[in-house]
C-alpha cells in the first residue's frame, strides 16, 4: 500500500475574523530548522497592516464594551481550544524550530496556562488597579482602568507560540484590540492561533495576525494614528528607537523591546501598560 | 451705584518681601546663573516684579549633579518616615505662608486672588500633606514590598497654576524617594522661588530639590540630560510630543499631562442653575487657562436658547480687573503671547461663521485682558471647536441624543476631561463609561484633590498625577520582582501533566 499523500495547509493572514491572502499577492518561504520547505506564508504589506488596524479599531467598541466576566469566559474558551489542538501546535513548533517534542510540548503547555492565567484577570484587574478616592468634599469619586484601544504588537521573534501568546493575551484582558506581527522565522503557529481564535468566541477584528517582515510593517503600525499602544517586545533587532519616535507623534503608549526566553513574562504591568485610568467625580446631595 | 460697583478691595502686597533679583536654587542655596537674566512682570499692568536668572545648559548640569549627589548620599538612604516628615513640614510651612504665596501667585500670574487664596495654595498644602503620608507606606502602592525610587526627576511645569503644578510634581517625587530638578514656567517663576525659601526653612537636605528658572531651552536641556531618570511634563501637546521623541530609546520614565478640549455635556433634565455655575467655573475659572477647561459646551438642543441666555446674564455679572482685588472674578491673561493667540483664534471663529458674544466689561488700559466670550452656532469642524484656546472663550454646540453627545464629545484628539450635567444618575454613569477622557465630572466641574488621579487619554498625554496612581509614576518594581505566575515545569512530559491532580500540584508548590 502506498504512503498517503498529505494535505498541506495554506497559511494566510488573519484580519477582521477572515483569512485573506496578502493584498499584495506576496508570499515568503518558511523552512524547517533543517532547511526543508514548510509553507509559503503571506508576506503582509503596508495595506494589509492598515486593513488590520481598521478591523481592530472597529472591534474595540464591542470587545471593550463586553462585560469583564464575558471577556474572561471568551479568553478561557481560547485556552480550551488550544488544549484541543495541542498536538498540532507541538508538531508545528517542532517543524519550524527543530526543538524536541518535549520542549515543544512544554512551550505549548506554558502558552495555554498563561492564557488561562490572563483569562482569570479580566474581572479582577479593575479591582486591583482601580480604587475609590477619599476626596475632601461631597463627591463619590472612583478610578477605574479602561483599555487604551488598538495595540500593535511586534511579537518576540525567537519563539513560535509562547512569546506571541505572552504579548497578546495581556492586551486583550482589559478590552484592547490587537494587531500582531508574528515571528518572521516561525510564523505558522501564529496563523494556527488565528484559527483557534476564529473558532472560539473572540469577535472578528479583536486579534489580527500579520506574517511577514516586522522591519517592513512596524513603521506603518508605529506611526498609524489609530494605533494607541505599541508593544515593541520583539522589535529588539529593528531600529526600535525610530519606531518609538514615530509613535510619539500621536502620543502612542510604548513598551520597549525585551530579550531572552523570558520576554513578555506574565505580569500585571503588561496588562496595566495598555490601560488608561478614568476618574469619575459624582456629586452627593445634601440630605 | 449699581449692585456691581464695589469699592476696590485689594489684598495687601505688604505681606511680600521680594528680592529684586533671584538666582537659581541649586544644592540648597541661591546662586547666580551663567545664562542671561530676564524680567518677570505682572500681566495685570506689565510692571516689573523681579529679575530672574536663566539657567544655561551648564547650570542645568550642575543642578542635576546636585540632585544626583543628594539622591546617592542622602535621600535614597533616608527612611520613608523621615522623608515623610520633611514633606509634612513643607505642607505646614505652605499653610503658614499661604497668604504670601497667594499674593505672589496672583501678582505674577494674573489670576484672581480669590482663586490663588482659596484654590491654588490650599491645594498645594493638601498635595504635600497627602504624599507625605505615602513616603513610609510605599509597600502598599501596588508594586509589592520594597518598590524602588527612580533617581533624579526632571520636571517642567506650566504657567497656569505655577505653585500647584510644582506641588503636583515635587510631592510624589520626594515621597517615593527621588530627588528633583524642576523648571518653572518662564512667565511665572516667582512662587517657586519663594517655595525655595520654604525648603530652606524646612531644612530639606541640599540638592533634594533644585529649581532652575529659564525658558524653553532650559527645559529642553533638563529633559534631555543623560543623568535624569524620570521626566514629568505638564504643558502643550506639541511640546509633549517633542519630549516623548527626545526620551525615545532611553530608560527615562515619562509622564505627560498635555492639552485638552473638554466637552461639558448638558442634558435637558440638568439642574440648570447649577449647570450654569458649572459651565462658568468650567471655562472661566483661571481665565480659561486650564488644560481640563470645559471649552466645548454641548447643550441638548431643546434647552440651548435658555442656557445661552442665562449664561450671558451670568457672565454679565462677572467682575474683570485687578487680580489682587478680592472681588475680582476674571483676572489678567498671563502673557501678551497668550493674549495674541486667544485673539487670533477668536477672530478665526468669527470668520468661520460662529456668532460671537463678549461680556460688556471695562478693559484696563495696561496689561493683558480678554473679556469672557461665548461663541454660538459653532460647528464641530470649526477651529474654535478643535483647537485648545486656553483662554476665557466658550464654544457652544448642540446635540439631540445621548449617542450624538458622546460622538461629538469624543471627536477630538484630546481626552483629558469631560463634564456631564443631568438629574439622572444612570444616564450619567452610562455616558461616563463611553467618554474617552481621564477625568469626568458629573454635575460639577474643575474639582481637584490630591487623592484623585488626574491625567489624560489619547493626545492629552499619559501617566497620572494624584492619588495612588500618582505615586506609581515615581516608582519601579522591586529588584527581584516575583510575579504570581502559573508556571508549568518546562521539562515535564505530557503524561505527567495529564495525570497531575490539583492536590498533587498543591503539595508540589512548596
Amino acid at each position: 500500500m502506498s504512503r498517503r499523500l498529505t494535505v498541506p495547509k495554506t497559511y494566510k493572514l488573519y484580519i477582521g475574523g477572515a483569512f485573506p491572502r496578502s493584498e499584495s499577492g506576496r508570499t515568503y518561504e518558511v523552512v524547517s530548522a533543517g532547511g526543508d520547505f514548510l509553507a509559503n506564508a503571506s508576506l503582509a504589506s503596508r495595506k494589509d497592516a492598515r486593513d488590520a488596524v481598521t478591523a481592530a479599531r472597529g472591534a474595540v467598541k464591542g470587545w471593550s464594551g463586553a462585560t469583564a466576566y464575558n471577556r474572561g469566559q471568551v479568553l478561557y474558551r481560547v485556552a480550551e481550544l488550544l488544549e484541543g489542538r495541542r498536538a498540532q501546535f507541538v508538531d508545528e513548533i517542532v517543524q519550524q524550530t527543530g526543538v524536541s517534542a518535549s520542549d515543544a510540548t512544554a512551550e505549548v503547555d506554558e502558552a495555554i496556562d498563561r492564557w488561562v492565567w490572563y483569562a482569570g484577570w479580566c474581572d479582577k484587574f479593575g479591582q486591583v488597579a482601580g480604587n475609590g478616592n477619599p476626596v475632601a468634599g461631597p463627591y463619590f469619586n472612583i478610578s477605574v482602568p479602561e483599555p487604551t484601544g488598538v495595540v500593535a504588537v511586534i511579537a518576540p521573534q525567537d519563539t513560535a507560540l509562547l512569546g506571541l501568546v505572552s504579548a497578546i493575551a495581556p492586551a486583550l484582558v482589559t478590552g484592547n484590540s490587537v494587531v500582531v506581527v508574528a515571528s518572521e522565522r516561525y510564523p505558522l503557529s501564529a496563523i494556527s492561533l488565528g484559527e483557534v481564535l476564529a473558532t472560539s468566541d473572540v469577535p472578528g477584528g479583536v486579534v489580527n495576525v500579520l506574517t511577514g517582515s516586522p522591519k517592513e510593517l512596524a513603521p506603518w503600525l508605529a506611526s498609524h494614528p489609530d494605533v494607541h499602544g505599541l508593544d515593541l517586545v520583539g522589535a529588539g533587532d529593528l531600529d526600535w528607537v525610530d519606531l518609538q519616535i514615530a509613535a510619539a507623534e500621536t502620543l502612542t503608549r510604548v513598551l520597549p523591546p525585551e530579550q531572552g526566553p523570558d520576554a513578555a513574562a506574565p505580569s500585571l504591568s503588561r496588562i496595566a501598560a495598555f490601560t488608561e485610568t478614568k476618574t469619575v467625580w459624582h456629586t452627593k446631595s445634601l440630605v | 451705584m449699581s449692585f456691581l460697583e464695589y469699592a476696590p478691595a485689594p489684598e495687601s502686597r505688604a505681606v511680600l518681601s521680594l528680592k529684586s533679583e533671584y538666582g537659581l536654587f541649586i544644592d540648597g542655596d541661591f546662586r547666580a546663573a551663567s545664562g542671561e537674566s530676564f524680567a518677570t512682570i505682572s500681566p495685570a499692568d506689565e510692571s516689573h516684579i523681579a529679575t530672574i536668572a536663566s539657567a544655561s545648559e551648564a547650570d542645568v548640569d550642575a543642578a542635576v549633579a546636585a540632585a544626583r549627589r543628594a539622591y546617592d548620599k542622602t535621600w535614597s538612604r533616608m527612611s520613608g518616615r523621615d522623608r515623610g516628615k520633611y514633606l509634612f513640614r513643607i505642607a505646614r510651612l505652605v499653610q503658614e505662608r499661604a497668604r504670601e504665596l497667594a499674593v505672589a501667585e496672583s501678582l505674577d500670574n494674573g489670576k484672581p486672588i480669590k482663586e490663588s487664596r482659596d484654590v491654588d495654595v490650599p491645594l498645594v498644602a493638601a498635595w504635600f500633606f497627602y504624599y507625605a503620608g505615602w513616603a513610609d507606606k510605599l509597600d502598599h502602592a501596588g508594586l509589592g514590598a520594597n518598590p524602588r525610587s527612580l533617581g533624579v526627576a526632571g520636571q517642567v511645569i506650566p504657567w497656569n497654576f505655577p505653585l500647584l503644578m510644582l506641588a503636583w510634581k515635587i510631592a510624589p517625587a520626594l515621597a517615593a524617594g527621588n530627588t528633583v530638578v524642576i523648571k518653572p514656567a518662564e512667565t511665572t517663576p516667582l512662587s517657586a522661588l519663594i517655595f525655595a525659601e520654604i525648603l530652606q526653612q524646612a531644612d530639606l537636605p541640599p540638592g533634594v530639590v533644585n529649581i532652575v528658572t529659564g525658558a524653553g531651552a532650559t527645559g529642553a536641556a533638563l529633559v534631555r540630560h543623560p543623568d535624569v531618570n524620570k521626566v514629568a511634563f505638564t504643558g502643550s501637546t506639541p511640546v509633549g510630543r517633542e519630549i516623548a521623541k527626545a526620551v525615545a530609546g532611553t530608560d527615562k520614565k515619562l509622564t505627560l499631562e498635555l492639552g485638552g478640549k473638554a466637552a461639558n455635556i448638558v442634558f435637558e433634565d440638568a439642574p440648570v442653575d447649577q449647570a450654569i455655575e458649572g459651565i462658568v467655573n468650567g471655562i472661566f475659572f483661571n481665565q480659561g487657562h486650564v488644560c481640563c477647561a470645559g471649552s466645548r459646551l454641548l447643550v441638548q438642543e431643546s434647552i440651548h436658547d435658555d442656557v445661552v441666555e442665562r449664561l450671558k446674564t451670568r457672565l454679565s455679572t462677572l467682575r474683570l480687573g485687578d487680580p489682587l482685588d478680592k472681588n475680582t472674578d476674571i483676572g489678567a491673561i498671563n502673557s501678551r503671547e497668550q493674549l495674541d493667540r486667544i485673539r487670533e483664534l477668536s477672530r478665526i471663529g468669527e470668520e468661520e461663521g460662529a456668532e460671537r458674544w463678549s461680556a460688556d466689561c471695562v478693559i484696563p488700559d495696561n496689561g493683558f485682558w480678554f473679556a469672557p466670550t461665548i461663541f454660538t452656532n459653532v460647528q464641530a469642524s470649526h477651529r474654535i471647536a478643535r483647537d485648545e484656546i486656553f483662554g476665557p472663550v466658550l464654544s457652544v454646540l448642540t446635540f439631540r441624543t445621548p449617542a450624538e453627545a458622546i460622538e461629538k464629545a469624543n471627536n477630538t484628539p484630546y481626552g483629558l476631561s469631560a463634564g456631564i450635567w443631568s438629574d439622572k444618575g444612570s444616564r450619567i454613569l452610562a455616558v461616563a463609561d463611553r467618554l474617552r477622557a481621564g477625568v469626568i465630572w458629573a454635575n460639577t466641574f474643575n474639582r481637584f484633590d490630591p487623592s484623585s488621579p488626574f491625567g489624560g487619554y489619547k493626545e492629552s498625554g499619559y501617566g497620572r498625577e494624584g492619588g495612588k496612581q500618582g505615586i506609581l509614576a515615581y516608582l519601579k518594581a522591586p529588584a527581584a520582582a516575583v510575579e504570581p505566575t502559573p508556571l508549568v515545569e518546562r521539562a515535564e512530559g505530557e503524561t505527567k501533566r495529564r495525570t497531575r491532580t490539583p492536590r498533587a500540584k498543591k503539595g508540589a508548590s512548596s
